[in-house]
């Protein structure tokens, strides 16, 4: 058989007009104020990545001279019981600790209620009620910190030494943080909880009343276990909201380093002793400056752990329903 | 077991599971109330310390400050001033003097100034709003049992001039002016630098980007960012803008120099810190408002032979712009609250004159607030309460207006 030669196709970028006179370029024509524009576009996307690189760079650039000062090492920042900062002695778990606490007794405060508020509002709550009560959820989330604050110090605490006695609890003390951390935190814990709750398909609740269940007992059998990848991430999210609160903790706990777990004692929590030794006078280069930048990457860390435990709790076990 | 216990067994067992699930509902609706009574209990607190009795005494009682006993409140301005000025140093005579020359003063003014430059008065308790109320008697006989010479009277801490009065050291004459200034002045600054550069980059991630690797790596990236602690970027903005960028930030290659720059640590450091700190909340919403809008009207755009810029330009931003705005206000308001960063920045505690450019030093409303109540004397508590007030409604006119737009925006997409 004779190979039948194919007549030529007009390539696509030229193709002939009818009247076979002048080429038609339809090739992509370049377009400079496209390609501008675009690489302005790029360049805002990736500025997201050059914070990052900014906040790991600067914090461990100025940790590595505070690790690298002959007053301290790595191992004392990490083991010492002791933060004072005049007497060269750098022991970071005085100030972790009462993080710690603090961010527990905020947790105390706003998983159970954040939970029930939520279940409260997806399972029980009419449409109608549940839009006058989350705007009200919204508003306190958006109350700024430094007011929380001066709610704890000037009505928290004075609460809590009428309920406790003056000889128990003191001025500044971590208990009263902590509560209003936990008000601060309750209708993040809510909100989140509540849209993994309102994920989980009808069905299985109708399948679980057909099976005579009561409205708990769909709600705490079979809504909340189905939700459970949600409303973990939406507690650790919590977490490390409450690590990295500053203001309260500020205001309102106290403004001395305290190795205790009495949260009705004062200590200050890493946060707190950034805010308030950045707010003196501060010499650059000096220990004291160099010091909070590696309070600052410890609480970095801490933070982006959690984050991450988060992102990878939703995608990893969540229930794709349908 | 026979039937009938098996009946009376499963009725008791119904009875408890209907019990269990009542108590549980109360106790569901009482966690909801418990919530919005914090909320309520906040409020009430920062209005009780917002108006109030207070004690005050004078160095010179005002009524001895008038030398023949004539009531001082009945006196001329032109009497009043010789007075003022036997009394103050010369100094202070010619600072007042030239805030506002002494002919444009009204009775009222030269009255209150007189009672304050002479008189000296000084807040020694101060009392909340209800207690005031409930206890005005007792109040009045134990103020005079306590400060014989001092006044009992009723403080409005939040006035007018508490909002067009610079700071001072002294509560009973503070007021916010430069902080309020310094607010606007950052919020002016995080706007310019957030606005185009967020929703810039919520058009490339929405856009244009590929799902390819690139993309996946800055998503993720933006979303561990909105998870960095506040504070954290305050270190960042001390260590970059404040020190690195010393030179632009406090204005000295652009020829700027004055008093009030502050090593960096100015207004305009302050704002592009926070600018950074609200940049990827005002991507991620800027990136769930342009998801909003219908693919139809892109492709539309592209079968009419537009580029993708014209249909970006043209048709994605035009109608994700009320979605976009919704979000970048709520960002905007979570950048004006923000006290931790603008310390760590480095704020002023004491800015008597306005901002007059963005090299100046700054302080806000937020910084002011932690100042005031970190301080133990009762009227600093209550000059607190009033700027939170002031800080409340400036946050609430914002997220009306965020609410404002995105009903619009909701009945346009009906």
């Amino acid at each position: 058989m004779a190979e039948q030669t194919k007549p030529a196709l007009p390539s696509f970028s030229t193709i002939h007009s009818q009247t076979g006179e002048d080429p038609i370029d339809l090739r992509k024509r370049p377009r400079l104020k496209e390609s501008i524009i675009q690489g302005f576009l790029f360049f805002s996307g990736a500025l997201s990545i050059f914070t990052t690189i900014g906040i790991v760079f600067f914090l461990s650039e100025e940790a590595i001279q505070f690790f690298r000062s002959p007053e301290v090492s790595l191992l004392e920042f990490l083991t010492s019981t002791k933060w004072q900062p005049h007497l060269g002695e750098f022991g970071i778990l005085p100030l972790l600790n009462a993080t710690l606490v603090t961010s527990f007794v905020a947790m105390l405060v706003a998983i159970p209620l954040g939970m029930c508020v939520a279940i409260y509002l997806s399972e029980y709550a009419s449409p109608k009620t549940r839009g006058t009560i989350k705007p009200i959820l919204e508003v306190i989330a958006g109350i700024p910190t430094v007011v929380l604050g001066f709610f704890a110090l000037n009505f928290m605490t004075p609460l809590l030494r009428g309920v406790f006695g003056n000889d128990v609890v003191s001025i500044y003390n971590m208990a009263a943080g902590g509560l209003v951390m936990g008000i601060l935190i309750l209708p993040l814990i809510s909100s989140m909880v509540e849209d993994a709750l309102s994920a989980v398909p009808r069905a299985l609740r109708e399948g679980a009343y057909g099976l005579g269940a009561t409205r708990l007992e769909v709600a705490t059998q079979i809504v909340v276990p189905a939700a459970i990848s949600g409303i973990s991430a939406a507690i650790i999210l919590g977490m490390s909201r409450a690590v990295g609160e500053a203001m309260i903790v500020a205001i309102a706990v106290g403004a001395g380093p305290n190795l205790t777990w009495n949260p009705f004692e004062p200590a200050e929590t890493m946060t707190g002793h950034i805010v308030r030794i950045s707010g003196g006078d501060l010499s650059y280069n000096s220990i004291d400056y160099n010091s909070l930048f590696a309070i600052a990457l410890m609480l970095f860390a801490m933070t982006l752990v959690l984050n991450l435990i988060s992102q990878q709790i939703i995608r990893r076990f969540r229930e794709v329903y349908e | 077991m026979s039937l009938q216990e098996n009946q009376s067994q499963f009725q008791s067992d119904l009875n408890a599971r209907h019990r269990r699930g009542k108590i549980w509902h109360i106790t569901f609706i009482v966690s909801t109330v418990i919530a919005i009574i914090a909320l309520v209990v906040l409020l009430v607190t920062i209005i009780e310390d917002s108006f109030g009795y207070a004690a005050i005494t004078y160095k010179i009682p005002p009524s001895e400050i008038a030398p023949a006993g004539t009531p001082l409140e009945s006196m001329l301005c032109e009497e009043l001033i010789p007075i003022l000025e036997e009394n103050v140093s010369p100094n202070r005579y010619r600072q007042l003097q030239n805030e506002k020359p002494f002919t444009e003063w009204s009775q009222q003014e030269c009255y209150e100034i007189v009672v304050y430059e002479v008189g000296g008065p000084k807040a020694e308790e101060t009392w909340s709003l209800s207690y005031s109320l409930r206890y005005a008697n007792e109040l009045k006989t134990y103020v005079k049992q306590k400060y014989p010479e001092g006044d009992l009277i009723f403080k409005q801490w939040l006035n007018l001039d508490f909002i067009t009065q610079p700071q001072s050291k002294d509560p009973l004459i503070a007021g916010i002016r430069t902080a309020i200034l310094g607010s606007l002045y950052i919020i002016a600054i995080v706007i310019i630098v957030a606005f185009p550069i967020g929703i810039a980059a919520a058009i490339y991630l929405e856009e244009y980007a590929s799902q390819n690797r690139i993309h996946r790596i800055i998503q993720t990236n933006i979303n561990n960012l909105a998870g960095v602690p506040s504070i954290i970027y305050g270190m960042l903005g001390l260590a970059f803008f404040v020190r690195y960028l010393e030179p632009i930030t406090s204005g000295y290659i652009f020829g700027y120099s004055s008093e009030t720059t502050a090593n960096g640590r100015t207004i305009l450091a302050a704002g592009l810190t926070l600018a950074l700190l609200i940049l990827p909340v005002v991507i991620i919403n800027s990136q769930e408002a342009i998801k909003a809008v219908p693919n139809s009207l892109r492709e539309a755009s592209y079968g009419m032979g537009a580029t993708k810029w014209q249909t970006v330009w043209n048709h994605v931003l035009p109608n994700a712009l009320s979605g976009i705005l919704t979000g970048t206000i709520l960002a905007v308001s979570r950048a004006f609250g923000e006290t931790a960063p603008l310390i760590v920045v480095g704020a002023s505690t004491f800015v008597t004159f306005n901002p007059d450019s963005i090299f100046s030093k700054f302080t806000t409303i937020p910084i002011q607030i932690y100042q005031w109540t970190a301080r133990p004397q009762d009227a600093y508590k209550n000059i607190a309460a009033a700027a939170i007030i002031v800080l409340l409604l400036i946050l609430l006119t914002l997220n009306a207006a965020a609410i404002f737009l995105r009903n619009r925006y909701s009945r346009r997409l009906q």
